[in-house]
């Protein structure tokens, strides 16, 4: 008989308790074929991310940021070693659970915002309530309108997406992001299409957030802003960890 | 659910002329599917009526045998009169009967005392066939439809052959079924139209002056034919009445008499069989453009909003809910297509009501055509069309439900 998986999630926003980690990877590697050859995209990473921390992967184009960010937000499967995210072993979800996992856990933060363009700011930041998460109508409004104001983007909210500005779009996609309060949030180059002033607002909002709601967020980035705000910075090269800093805040 | 409609329905409105040019298209097959329907319906009734109204009746009873030599209209395979009696008797505790004749079948030779040819005569009890064959009457283009004793109609052409009309003398002669003639004077009491089919240019002469002519002792009936309460029943009456005459047998316990609707009677059956296969055909030319153009646009959409698809997955989007996703909007699509289809379909087929377009049909002319749309072809068309939707979009909608949003989220 087919044993039923569950997923063990480790209650780890609770005020008063010491921080935990909420990403473990251990000799984590990731191959692609390419026709004949493979490509070692990540060789062997170890590493830990705690709780409530701004964490950036930094490193050139083709050095694994992307591929990493896409493992821990179970979008893609390792080839070896092992996963941990939010306390459940990501490595072996289905399609299904992964995606339920993906619904429960993580907010996504696109570089080109990704937002839906058939629905308004509002319906857009109220999708993941609504179409994943099944939240009852009342809650669902005061949540939305919660990370709207938290994002500056209660007056917008009727507007559809080709309607707004580009900061006001990735405003948009963060409060998407962040309205089912996860415990995580992956963003991949969420400055790279933004304007100087707008990518510090939009830093600024985050860290507000984390703040507020001891939300984990991890960027890849290319962009020094962001490298500036996180708290620890990994750098990655050919697929490889090469160090690991606490980050130190720049003035902008 | 109400999301997802409300989702599909933005997606269908988003791209305005693709979904308009689809929702025309299918408007365009369900038009024609409703309005040959309704035309072809209307044809077939109307030819339908003709042959069972005019002279056939919808089922007749005959002894066993009998149809098989029906061209020979064998006497002695007349039934007598008990067992016309027993097939009266039954046909009377039948609800869905609405009128019965008896008839007596006979060939013989027509003389105006110049001129002598053959023809074919039914002997009737006129109250009783007038019940039966509503049309006939009305096939009297001169005379009288009363057929006293001693009066006969005579057929059309055969009328003009032999130059007769109303009021004329003519005699008769027959042969019985021991093979000796009799003749009997007749005189013209009107001249009958000619009807579509077997029988159709057939004299009618009083039951009696059949017995006389024939020398019979008593009535021995060719066949008997029945009138049903309600043509769409006739299937069901069919069973009835050879369910009651199954008791019947010969002392071998072979059944006594034999039914038959007008269809097998009739070879206009075929032409019915044939419209319906044309409304068959038409149907799946309907499936075909349903199935193609949905299934085509959806693949489209699918290939178009690929990293919206990857978007709603990566952020947690049940696959189911993205499967419903897409099949709704097919749904959604074709429900338009049915809905604009069926109220040009009305347009159209008022337009022909309107115009009173006419058709000949055998020796007639100037039968008009009468469509009309039933809701039981509304509904049925438009459930097909819903229904070949749903699967022209499975596979499109299972292609999104089963994205990879990694793979999704690349996609330019």
């Amino acid at each position: 008989m087919k044993e039923e998986r569950k997923i063990i999630l480790n209650p780890v926003f609770m005020k008063g308790i010491p921080a935990m980690t909420i990403v473990s990877a251990n000799k984590l590697e990731k191959n692609y074929e390419v026709g004949k050859i493979s490509v070692k995209a990540l060789q062997g990473l170890d590493f830990t991310i705690d709780e409530g921390k701004i964490v950036s992967f930094i490193g050139p184009s083709g050095s694994g940021k992307t591929t990493l960010l896409n493992l821990i937000g179970c979008l893609d499967k390792p080839t070896s070693g092992t996963l941990t995210v939010a306390g459940a072993d990501v490595t072996g979800l289905n399609r299904k659970e992964s995606a339920s996992f993906r619904g429960s856990t993580i907010g996504f933060i696109f570089q080109d915002f990704n937002l839906v363009p058939i629905l308004t700011v509002y319906e857009n930041v109220e999708y993941p309530l609504l179409m994943v998460r099944n939240v009852p109508s009342a809650e669902r409004k005061r949540l939305v309108n919660e990370l709207l104001e938290a994002v500056g983007m209660t007056d917008q909210s009727s507007k559809f997406p080709d309607q707004i500005s580009g900061g006001q779009k990735q405003r948009a996609a963060i409060a998407r992001a962040l309205v089912t309060k996860p415990k995580l949030v992956l963003a991949d180059e969420p400055t790279a299409n933004l304007d100087h002033d707008t990518a510090y607002k939009v830093l600024g909002i985050m860290k507000k957030i984390r703040d507020e709601f001891k939300t984990t967020f991890i960027f890849s980035t290319h962009d020094p802003k962001i490298v500036g705000e996180a708290e620890q910075v990994y750098s990655l090269e050919d697929g490889k960890l090469m160090g690991m800093r606490e980050g130190v805040k720049t003035d902008a | 659910m109400l999301n997802i409609i409300k989702i599909s329905l933005r997606n269908l409105m988003r791209y305005k002329r693709r979904t308009f040019l689809v929702t025309a298209l299918i408007a365009f097959g369900v038009m024609a599917v409703q309005v040959f329907i309704s035309a072809s319906g209307s044809y077939k009734s109307l030819i339908v009526g003709q042959i069972t109204d005019a002279m056939l009746g919808h089922i007749q009873i005959h002894k066993k045998g009998y149809m098989v030599s029906i061209e020979n209209v064998p006497l002695n395979l007349n039934m007598k009169q008990h067992g016309a009696d027993l097939i009266s008797k039954a046909l009377s505790t039948i609800p869905g009967v609405e009128a019965f004749s008896t008839r007596i079948r006979l060939g013989g030779m027509i003389s105006n005392y110049t001129e002598t040819t053959n023809l074919r005569l039914y002997g009737i009890s006129p109250e009783q066939e007038y019940k039966t064959v509503p049309l006939l009457p009305k096939r009297i283009l001169s005379g009288s439809a009363d057929l006293k004793p001693g009066q006969i109609l005579v057929p059309s052409l055969l009328a003009k052959g032999l130059g007769l009309k109303p009021g004329d003398p003519v005699v008769i002669i027959a042969t019985n079924k021991d093979g000796s003639v009799n003749g009997k004077n007749f005189m013209v009491s009107g001249i009958l139209d000619a009807a579509p089919g077997p029988g159709g240019r057939d004299g009618y002469i009083s039951i009696s002056d059949a017995v006389e002519l024939l020398r019979m002792e008593e009535p021995e009936i060719s066949e008997i034919a029945i009138r049903i309460k309600d043509f769409d029943k006739l299937n069901e009456v069919y069973g009835q009445i050879n369910e009651s005459l199954a008791k019947e047998t010969t002392p071998q316990g072979k059944l006594k008499f034999e039914v038959h609707t007008w269809e097998s009677l009739s070879p206009f059956a075929n032409i019915v069989k044939m419209v319906n296969l044309m409304s068959l055909f038409i149907k799946i030319i309907l499936i075909a453009i349903v199935l193609i153009s949905v299934m085509d646009v959806m693949m489209m959409s699918v290939y178009e909003r690929i990293r919206e698809i990857g978007t709603l997955a990566a952020i947690g989007t049940p696959p189911a809910k993205l499967l419903w996703m897409f099949i709704t909007e097919g749904v959604f699509l074709s429900l338009f297509g049915a809905a604009a289809g069926n109220i040009l379909s009305y347009i159209v087929i008022y337009a022909i009501r309107f115009s009173k377009y006419t058709f000949a049909f055998g020796m007639r002319e100037g039968f008009i055509l009468d469509p009309h749309m039933t809701v039981a072809n509304v509904m049925s068309v438009s459930l097909l069309v819903v229904a070949i939707a749903v699967i022209g979009s499975l596979q499109p909608a299972f292609k999104a439900s089963r994205v990879e949003p990694i793979k999704a989220l690349k996609s330019v």
